[in-house]
């Protein structure tokens, strides 16, 4: 007869093709990844008039091709993106949701659901550095400063030499924001903070309002998530092809 | 009337095997009718345990091809014809006999949770609770304990030294009841960090997806009681108001210890 050992502590018993979502997560977050830090290092073709793309905003150096706040002089001669990345990249990496697909993707703890870990040894999130996923609320404070200033970009976007228009870098961009606004004000932080640190909502019914409409949108986290990540990459993607001269932006002013 | 192949795990905590059985199968059946037919036809002594066969008892969990499942609320028509079926004891749990096994791992971190603790009554002699309020909460007590969430979660499942010191996602939730019932007084979130080992859980989700009452346990009980302890231990804009409102940051003395203690 078998121990218990041979027969229960095999690696795991699931027939289902589990390894499809590891494999999806690990291709799609390592492409952005790439593009990110592609687009951050080439410090060109990010502005096609009024288009800024969102990885250059708020763009803080008198060397940006179309300053935001121009705080830091001349000295900075690095990529501007630089400056701004860390704000989106740690409301990213801390978000619950992308803690849950690169924990499984990428560290294999677990890479899923009844499937073993790939570590002998776990301690969570109790240990540096991932003790540091606790700052999530100030990274979501600084991801609503940066969103704040991406809703200011669009309302510039529809300004066409002090005329309105509407181009369709215009739409693009307004629709990269509304998928922003649905990831930030859903993630799960943000739902605590508007009202889900109360036991009882009697009495506060604006705090209630809030906590709905957070949970209404944190239901869908993750489409959030996901549709937001592919609006960045598409809006930058739209204005360097621009900027390059590559296509042509169609636009109705009104003069 | 099809025959289906299906691999039971025999035995006990001394040992055991896989063993294969073909059983025929009539339209409607679930996982649970297979195994009494076994019982009924071949294996008289095979040992499951089980009671309403309705998904509401949660005595009959147990791993079907590898997942967390009630077996009276798998059906047999979700697999394909053909495919063979694998049915073995929850993982996390210590064997009793083939399909049943020690849960009494839950029971004893169950003990050792601060009981509810209300507020002193109102002036009309009543306690008072709103709707609003009730609904969030509701969702929790839902739960029927059939411990498929902690058999999932990867800590104590792959990790059997951690068992000490995390409770395991079917006590976050009954700790996420009483921290957010509105006539609740005690505040548990240090005794969460601490001794519940609230941080070990990196939100894998999987509890949430084995779930059969679809309980939000992630994100509606383990986030939300997260979000509670950065409050309370990393935040120091919130720590800093608990400590002017007068707070107290630990629970009272005289709560019972958890087994690891």
């Amino acid at each position: 007869m078998a121990t218990i050992a041979d027969v229960r502590q095999r690696p795991h018993e699931r027939t289902d093709r589990w390894w499809i979502e590891p494999i999806f997560i690990v291709t799609v977050l390592g492409l952005f990844g790439i593009y990110a830090f592609v687009v951050s290092v080439m410090n060109n073709n990010y502005f096609h008039d009024p288009y800024l793309s969102p990885f250059y905003s708020p763009c803080l150096t008198t060397g940006c091709i179309h300053p935001t706040f121009p705080i830091i002089g001349n000295w900075y001669n690095l990529s501007p993106a630089f400056l701004i990345v860390g704000s989106p990249l740690a409301f990213r990496v801390t978000c619950y949701y992308y803690r849950r697909s690169y924990y499984r993707a990428f560290f294999w703890s677990p890479p899923a659901c009844s499937v073993p870990d790939a570590r002998a040894k776990y301690s969570g999130e109790t240990r540096f550095p991932f003790i540091l996923q606790n700052i999530h609320r100030y990274a979501l404070y600084l991801a609503v400063l940066v969103l704040a200033v991406l809703w200011w970009d669009v309302i510039l976007a529809f300004n066409f030499d002090s005329h309105f228009g509407i181009g369709l870098g215009s739409l693009i961009m307004l629709a990269n924001v509304v998928l922003l606004s649905g990831y930030t004000f859903g993630c799960h932080a943000a739902r605590y903070l508007v009202g889900g640190y109360l036991d009882s909502f009697h009495g506060k019914s604006l705090r209630f309002r809030l906590w709905e409409f957070a949970t209404m949108l944190n239901e869908h986290h993750s489409r959030w998530a996901w549709f937001s990540l592919f609006s960045v990459m598409l809006t930058d993607l739209y204005i360097r092809l621009n900027a390059a001269g590559v296509i042509v932006d169609p636009r109705w002013v009104l003069r | 009337m099809p025959t289906v192949k299906v691999n039971v795990f025999r035995g006990d905590a001394s040992g055991g095997e896989l063993k294969r059985y073909d059983v025929p199968t009539d339209p409607g059946m679930v996982v649970l009718d297979v195994v009494h037919r076994i019982q009924a036809t071949q294996e008289p002594d095979l040992a499951v345990r089980w009671n309403c066969k309705a998904g509401k008892c949660g005595s009959c969990s147990a791993e079907i091809n590898g997942l967390p499942k009630l077996m009276c609320m798998t059906r047999m028509d979700t697999f394909e014809e053909g495919e063979e079926i694998t049915v073995t004891p929850v993982k996390t749990f210590p064997v009793i006999r083939d399909l049943v096994t020690d849960v009494s791992y839950n029971y004893e971190w169950a003990k050792t949770i601060p009981a509810f603790k209300p507020k002193p009554k109102e002036a009309d002699g009543t306690r008072r609770m709103y709707q609003d309020d009730v609904e969030r909460v509701q969702e929790f007590h839902k739960c029927i304990e059939c411990f498929l969430c902690q058999d999932v979660c990867h800590v104590i499942r792959d990790h059997e030294e951690d068992k000490a010191g995390f409770a395991g996602p079917r006590y976050f939730v009954r700790l996420a009841a009483l921290e957010m019932h509105p006539l609740d007084t005690n505040d548990r979130t240090e005794l969460i960090r601490q001794k519940y080992g609230l941080g070990y859980c990196n939100i894998t989700k999987c509890c949430t997806d084995v779930c059969p009452e679809h309980i939000h346990i992630t994100d509606n009980a383990i986030i939300p009681l997260k979000e509670r302890v950065v409050t309370s231990t990393y935040d120091p804009v919130g720590w800093a108001l608990r400590r002017m409102r007068g707070k107290p940051a630990t629970l009272a003395a005289g709560e019972p210890e958890p087994p690891s203690a």
